[in-house]
């Protein structure tokens, strides 16, 4: 695997009047809440790591007071760490000069906000301009890159208006694309769906997975929601108080939860929607009679196909060759709970 | 101190509360009347000196407002009018009332009013606002200016009239500092509150994508302030326009100076006909600015279309 975008290295944040002497106390499995009794200081992030690649979308998701706000606001520094490294493209942001930090920030990566954050006394126009003007392009192709980015996410005609006068989707697509404006490689997003309504959510993923196919960005994408992150991760992290408590692509999570909370976390979803054949297949050599399924269809697409084709069994290909098969009894139980899958079953990658 | 305590206490009593003796009491006076006048003798030269341009650009402010034919002066009012608050209505309204002004042969008095609320209000602009945006900024500072502002706003004016007058004697530029002392707290408060009133997220934003502390301060700071900004310079002229009647005693001049004169001589039709012209002047910057400072919030109205 290629060297990670961002690296995330044993960061620690503790909120208060004396941080920096209570990372002894973490360090010592001092919990959150007893921090908070003993020393009246908040953990924010408790020793996290996390290698993130490049062109990819990694969620990170938790729990209300998780940490996932100030974890990505360490991306860009937009806090101070207790201790720790954020290593981007092998430079560490927390040792940045300010000029140097503010060039990232122009150039480097961009960020969206649960609540928008758009300039109330800005037009549409003009807050999709923001980012590029203050890297300093000049007023055409500002204008230019603006006018590109406002049509890409829908929103041509609406130029003149002001965010007040948008919907709450719309806000954020402006967002979005005041975003995308600056060409930035990394794409910071935090909650960036989580105050619109599920319809106007579903399509706002679609336009960001849309945008994703062509161009490529980092993308950390914060949720709170498990489908929506099972929707657009490549890779998952979970964070519980502070911690970071598994970390993997939504398979292994759906597959491996590490603990009770993550369980908990996984325990509501739509199982058949994120579970891929590969995962629950026999591995065989040879093709058996039945439809051609790649090893990456999410199940329930397998047993629709199966369904339809009045079959009980298919064969599993992977980039065209055949690497096992599937009855559908196998389908079933893979989406059943997760006691129900074995570890053998489950090994397949 | 002539006594060994401050004290005396075979003198103390329930009844009236420890003092600290006449004698002592009038040395104390003393002194501080003494360096006072002295610290005046030392530097009241080059202070005068230093306001001299300030009473100039007064005294010639007043002049070409009152050489300025009237016509044209009611067209460039009634223009301000208009711009400011974009209604024909309160453009006419400033017109009539300056035509009334006239009639009742007010017109240069009103004019050096007008003059002097016009400076003091710049100036207080032009010193509040930076004063304010530094306040916002540190919590030290406003812990610090704060007091020093309430002590402003509540002293009674005629107290600092006095240092005021010993320090610059009788005149334009002792009146203008006067008014000023009286007027800028409100453009530092609203101006300090405005800022720290900013939208934290919307801020963020802005660090987010590498503004500069200028471009913050500019680009979103003072644009969302604006509108508390604004209120504050509405006070600043409200109050400025209260002083009129007492920096008339120190040599404003104005419509505060009749007013006096109808005072002490119980001209009951003098005052009240001054006292007219200085409220409708009030109320004419009053509803301009702040017809003006509704403008400047119109992208918070909702709803679509523009
Ligand atoms: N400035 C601060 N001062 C003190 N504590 C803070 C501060 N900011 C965050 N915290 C604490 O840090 C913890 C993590 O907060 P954070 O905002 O990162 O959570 P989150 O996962 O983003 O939650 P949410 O889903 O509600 O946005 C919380 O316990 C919060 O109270
Ligand atoms: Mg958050």
């Amino acid at each position: 695997m290629s060297e990670p975008k961002v690296q995330i290295k044993n960061l620690y944040k503790i909120f208060g009047r004396r941080p920096a002497d209570m990372v002894q106390h973490i360090e010592n499995g001092m919990s959150k809440p007893e921090l908070l009794d003993a020393h009246g200081h908040v953990l924010g992030l408790n020793n996290n790591n996390l290698d993130i690649p490049a062109r990819g979308i990694q969620v990170i998701m938790g729990l209300s007071g998780s940490g996932k706000s100030t974890l990505i606001r360490h991306i860009n520094r937009l806090i101070e760490p207790t201790a720790g490294q954020m290593i981007v493209d092998g430079e560490d942001v927390l040792q940045m000069s300010e000029a140097t930090l503010r060039d990232f920030r122009r150039f480097k990566a961009s960020m969206v906000f649960q609540k928008f954050a758009l300039m109330p006394h800005h037009t549409v126009i003009e807050n999709v301009r923001y980012g590029v003007d203050i890297q300093g392009v000049a007023a055409p192709e500002a204008a230019d890159r603006a006018q590109y980015w406002l049509e890409r996410v829908g929103l041509k005609g609406f130029e003149q208006h002001y965010p007040a006068q948008l919907s709450g989707g719309m806000q954020q697509r402006v967002g979005l694309a005041r975003a995308l404006a600056t060409d930035a490689e990394i794409l910071l997003m935090d909650e960036a769906f989580s105050a619109l309504d599920p319809l106007i959510r579903t399509d706002m993923q679609n336009v960001l997975l849309d945008l994703q196919e062509e161009l490529h960005k980092t993308i950390i994408f914060i949720t709170h929601d498990l489908d929506e992150a099972l929707r657009i991760g490549d890779n998952i992290a979970i964070l519980r108080d502070g911690k970071m408590v598994q970390s993997g692509n939504p398979q292994d999570i759906v597959l491996h939860p590490a603990d009770d909370y993550v369980t908990d976390f996984i325990q509501d979803i739509n199982r058949a929607r994120v579970l891929q054949v590969g995962t629950a297949m026999t591995p065989a050599k040879k093709p058996c009679d039945g439809p051609k399924i790649p090893h990456d269809t999410i199940i329930e697409q397998a047993l629709q196909t199966c369904v339809d084709s009045h079959v009980e069994t298919a064969t599993v290909t992977k980039d065209g060759k055949t690497v096992g098969s599937i009855t559908m009894d196998q389908m079933v139980r893979a989406i059943a709970r997760p006691e129900a899958v074995s570890a053998d079953d489950a090994n397949y990658r | 101190m002539a006594s060994d305590s401050i004290i005396d206490w075979s003198k103390l009593t329930w009844i009236d509360p420890p003092t600290m003796g006449r004698q002592d009491l009038r040395d104390v006076k003393k002194s501080i009347d003494g360096s006072f006048r002295e610290f005046t003798r030392a530097n009241g030269e080059w202070i005068e000196a230093i306001f001299d341009p300030l009473q100039s650009f007064l005294v010639w402010f007043e002049k070409v407002m009152i050489a300025t034919p009237w016509p044209l002066f009611l067209i460039i009012v009634a223009g301000l009018a208009y711009y400011g608050s974009r209604s024909w209505k309160l453009a006419l309204a400033t017109v009539a009332s300056f035509l009334f002004i006239g009639w009742l042969d007010m017109w240069e008095d009103t004019m050096a009013t007008v003059a002097m609320v016009s400076v003091s209000t710049m100036l207080c602009i032009a010193f509040g606002i930076p004063l304010g945006v530094w306040m916002s900024r540190s919590d030290r500072v406003q812990s610090i200016v704060v007091p020093i502002l309430d002590v402003m706003q509540t002293i009674p004016s005629f107290v600092y009239l006095i240092p005021v007058v010993m320090l610059l004697g009788i005149g334009k530029a002792p009146a203008l500092i006067a008014v000023m002392i009286y007027a800028i707290p409100p453009i530092v408060r609203l101006t300090n509150l405005g800022i720290r009133l900013v939208d934290k997220d919307t801020l963020e934003a802005a660090d987010a994508f590498g503004a500069s502390k200028r471009e913050r301060l500019w680009g979103v700071q003072i644009p969302l302030a604006l509108p508390n900004i604004f209120a504050g310079v509405n006070q600043t002229i409200m109050m400025a326009l209260a002083m009129v009647v007492i920096a008339a005693m120190i040599g404003a001049g104005g419509l505060g100076t009749p007013v006096l004169r109808a005072v002490n001589n119980q001209y009951l039709a003098l005052g009240m006909f001054n006292g007219l012209a200085i409220v409708a002047i009030a109320i004419i910057f009053d509803r301009v600015s702040q017809a003006y400072g509704k403008r400047l919030q119109k992208h918070r109205e909702g709803g679509h279309g523009v």
